[in-house]
C-alpha cells in the first residue's frame, strides 16, 4: 500500500478522515484505515499535524537535463488571425514567470494566410514569435496542430508552455502534452515559481471550485498549463518593441488529419460566448417561463453584459444550451454575476462561484445561492428587475465607463 | 466490432456541504455516482453500436466499488463491461490514466469508436479523452453535440466551439467527447436492469492490459499534487428584503462603489 500510516505517531485527530476527498480513510479499532478508494491525492498527508502519513513514491526515474529547457511559451490562439485576449493575459503572467526564471517569453502561432500577428504583440514583453503556416493548418484541427506544436516544443525546448483554457486550448493541449510525454494542468487560476525548486506551481480548482489544488510537473518538461480567460491581467503595452519573427515550415508528415471540416456556423454576435463576458445576468427555474429572460436581457444590456441560464432553465427550453452555466454547462468567471431565480444548487455554483462579485435575486430568503452571493435581494424578480432597470437607465454608457 | 463508452465514478457533489465553522468540505456520507456527462457517452455508444450492429462496451478505471457505475451502464444498454482496477493504477494523473485506458482499448481489440463525457465533475480537466486518442494514435472530436451520420469507416459530427458550431467528418476509429446536449440517456429498461444484475463485469488488472508498467499509476504520472486547500470563504452576503425600489437602489449604490457599473 503506497499510503503509509505510522500508527505510533498518529494521534487520532481525525483530520485526515475528515479531509479525504474520496472518503477513503476511516477509523477502525482505534486506528486509521485506508480503503481502495484512495487515489493517493495526498490531501491527508498535508493535513496530518504529526507527519504520520506519507506516500511512497518510487524514486523518480531520471529524466535529467531539465536545465536544458529554457523560456516561457504562450500558445497564440487566434480567430481568423486575430489573437484571443487570453494570449495577452498569458504573456503578462508569462513575462513575470520568465522574470523570476531569468528567461524570455515567446508566442507560437499556427495557421494559414495569417495577417501580421507580430503587430498585435507590439509593446508587449514578447521576445520571439514563432509562426508556422501551411494550408493544412487553416482549420484548427487538433491532430496537425498538436503535431506541429509538439514538434516546435521538442525543437526549441521551452521550460513552460501556457495556453488559454478555451474550447480550443482544452481540446488541443492534452494532445500536445501527451505527444511531449509531459504533464498538463487544466484551468489554472494561479501560476507561481517555487522559490526553492524553480518549479512552476500550478493552482487550480477541483470539485467544482470547492477545493483548490496546487500541482507541479517535477521532472518532465515542458511544464504545461491552461489558464482560464480573464483570470490573469493583460500587461501594459509599453517599453517593448515588436517581437522577432521566426517562420517555420512544418514538414508534410506532421500535417495529416483524419478529421475534415465539412462546414462551420459562426453564431451571430460573438458576445454570445458567455465565458468571455465581463457581466452575466443568469436566470433559473424561479423565472417561471421564457418571458422572464426578456427582463434579464434588459438588465444585461444596461450592464454591458450577456444573458446566461441555469440547467433548469435550459432543460425547460427557456434558453439555449450554449448559455448554460454549471457542472454540465460552462464554467464562467465574470466580474459580475447576477443570479435571478436560481436557487444555487451545488451543480450551478460549480460553474460560477469564482465570479468576482455575485448578486442574487430570489423570492426564497433561504435559497443556497445567498451563501455564495455578495449582495442579495429577497423579492419577486418581476418587481425587482424593472426597479433595477429604472435605476440603471440614467447611468448612460459614457458615464458608466468613467465611474 | 466494439463501441466503447468510457466512464468514471465520481463523488456526488450535490451531497457536499461546507462546514460553516471551519470552512472545509463535509464529505461524510458523500455517495459515489456515475459522472453525469458520462451517461450521455453511454447513450451515444449504445445508439451507435445499435446502428452498426456492434457491441457496446462500458469501460471504467477505478477502485473495485466503481463496478456500480458499470452496472448502471449495463442497465443503460451496454452489452458488456470492463473494470480496470489495480493498486498499480492508483494515483494516476490524466497522462497515466489516458495511457492505461488506451492500453485497455487496444487489449479489447476491434474498437471503432470511444465515447467519453466532456469532463468529470470532480477533476474538471477534460484531458483524458484527448489523451486517450493521442495514445491510441486516433483522431478526436471534442464537445460533440450531434452525431449526424455514422458508418463503420467514418462519422459526421457537430461540435460546439467558442464561436459557433463546426461540422466535421472524422475517420474511424476515433475518440469523441460529448456534451449533455447530444442526447437524452434512456431510462433503464426491465431487460437492461436484469442484464445489469446478471452480467459479469470483467475485471482487468495491470497484467491484463499490454502496457509499460512504469507508466501506470502515481509512478507513471508526470504531475504531482503538492497542496490541497479550501479556497478562502466569501464574506457574508449583504441582503436587502425591503421594497423592490429600495433594494434595487441599494444594489446600484453598492455596485457603483465597487466600480462595477
Amino acid at each position: 500500500m503506497p499510503l503509509n500510516i505510522d500508527h505510533e505517531a498518529c494521534v487520532l485527530c481525525m483530520r485526515c478522515v475528515n479531509d479525504c476527498p474520496f472518503g477513503a480513510l476511516s477509523m477502525a479499532d482505534e486506528r486509521i484505515a485506508v480503503s481502495d478508494a484512495c487515489t493517493l491525492c495526498g490531501a491527508c498527508v498535508q493535513v496530518c499535524p504529526v507527519d504520520a502519513l506519507s506516500i511512497e513514491v518510487e524514486a523518480a526515474r531520471e529524466r535529467g537535463a531539465e536545465d536544458e529547457w529554457r523560456g516561457v511559451w504562450v500558445y497564440g490562439e487566434h480567430h481568423q488571425g486575430e489573437l484571443h485576449h487570453v494570449v495577452h493575459e498569458l504573456v503578462g503572467r508569462g513575462s513575470e514567470l520568465a522574470g523570476v526564471r531569468g528567461c524570455t517569453v515567446s508566442v507560437a502561432v499556427l495557421g494559414h494566410d495569417l495577417p501580421e500577428v507580430a503587430d498585435q504583440l507590439a509593446g508587449l514583453p514578447v521576445d520571439t514569435l514563432y509562426v508556422a503556416e501551411h494550408p493544412s493548418l487553416a482549420d484548427c484541427l487538433d491532430e496537425p496542430h498538436a503535431r506541429v506544436l509538439a514538434h516546435l516544443i521538442a525543437q526549441h525546448r521551452p521550460e513552460i508552455v501556457l495556453a488559454g483554457a478555451t474550447a480550443q486550448g482544452r481540446s488541443l493541449m492534452p494532445r500536445v502534452a501527451t505527444l511531449c510525454r509531459t504533464g498538463l494542468t487544466a484551468d489554472c487560476t494561479g501560476l507561481e515559481i517555487d522559490a526553492e525548486t524553480g518549479h512552476l506551481l500550478q493552482t487550480r480548482p477541483a470539485f467544482g471550485g470547492n477545493v483548490m489544488a496546487t500541482i507541479v510537473t517535477r521532472r518532465h518538461r515542458p511544464q504545461m498549463a491552461t489558464v482560464r480567460p480573464k483570470v490573469m491581467a493583460p500587461p501594459e503595452r509599453r517599453g517593448h518593441g515588436t517581437p522577432a519573427v521566426i517562420r517555420c515550415t512544418p514538414s508534410e508528415d506532421l500535417l495529416g488529419s483524419a478529421v475534415q471540416s465539412v462546414s462551420k456556423r459562426i453564431r451571430a454576435g460573438e458576445s454570445v460566448n458567455i465565458v468571455d463576458a465581463d457581466v452575466l445576468v443568469a436566470g433559473g427555474r424561479g423565472l417561471g417561463g421564457p418571458e422572464g429572460f426578456e427582463l434579464l436581457r434588459e438588465v444585461a444590456d444596461l450592464l454591458g453584459g450577456e444573458v446566461a441560464a441555469s440547467r433548469a432553465a435550459v432543460d425547460a427550453g427557456w434558453a439555449p444550451y450554449e448559455r448554460q452555466v454549471g457542472q454540465t454547462g460552462k464554467t464562467v468567471q465574470p466580474k459580475l454575476y447576477v443570479a435571478v431565480g436560481i436557487s444555487g444548487a451545488v451543480q450551478h455554483r460549480a460553474g460560477m462561484q469564482a465570479a468576482e462579485t455575485i448578486v442574487a435575486v430570489n423570492l426564497d430568503p433561504d435559497a443556497p445561492i445567498f451563501e455564495v452571493a455578495d449582495y442579495g435581494i429577497v423579492g419577486d424578480y418581476r418587481r425587482v428587475l424593472p426597479a433595477l432597470t429604472e435605476k440603471l437607465r440614467p447611468l448612460n454608457p459614457t458615464e458608466r465607463t468613467q465611474t | 466490432m466494439r463501441i466503447v463508452a468510457c466512464i468514471k465514478q465520481v463523488p456526488d457533489t450535490t451531497d457536499v456541504r461546507i462546514d460553516p465553522e471551519r470552512g472545509t468540505l463535509i464529505r461524510e456520507g458523500v455517495e459515489s455516482i456515475l459522472n453525469p456527462l458520462d451517461a450521455h457517452a453511454v447513450e451515444a455508444a449504445v445508439t451507435v453500436a445499435a446502428a452498426l450492429n456492434a457491441e457496446a462496451v462500458a469501460l471504467c478505471m477505478g477502485p473495485p466499488q466503481a463496478e456500480a457505475v458499470l452496472r448502471e451502464a449495463l442497465a443503460g444498454g451496454c452489452a458488456s463491461a470492463v473494470l480496470l482496477s489495480d493498486r498499480a493504477f492508483a494515483g494516476a494523473d490524466t497522462w497515466s490514466t489516458s495511457y492505461t485506458l488506451a492500453c485497455a482499448v487496444k487489449a479489447m481489440g476491434d474498437v471503432r469508436l470511444v465515447a467519453c463525457g466532456k469532463q468529470a465533475i470532480d477533476g474538471d480537466t477534460a484531458q483524458v479523452g484527448p489523451g486517450m486518442a493521442t495514445h491510441l494514435g486516433w483522431p478526436q472530436v471534442t464537445y460533440v453535440r450531434r452525431i449526424c451520420e455514422v458508418s463503420e469507416e467514418w462519422a459526421i459530427v457537430e461540435r460546439l466551439t467558442d464561436w459557433g458550431d463546426d461540422t466535421l467528418r472524422v475517420r474511424l476509429p476515433a475518440v469523441l467527447t460529448v456534451l449533455k446536449d447530444l442526447n437524452v440517456p434512456r431510462l433503464p429498461s426491465l431487460v437492461g436492469q436484469m442484464r445489469a444484475r446478471r452480467s459479469d463485469v470483467r475485471k482487468w488488472g495491470a497484467g491484463d492490459v499490454d502496457g509499460d508498467p512504469t507508466e501506470f499509476g502515481l509512478d507513471g504520472s508526470p504531475t504531482r499534487v503538492v497542496r490541497v486547500f479550501t479556497p478562502p470563504p466569501r464574506g457574508r452576503c449583504v441582503v436587502w428584503d425591503g421594497a423592490p425600489e429600495e433594494s434595487a437602489g441599494r444594489l446600484v449604490e453598492a455596485l457603483r462603489e465597487k466600480r462595477l457599473i
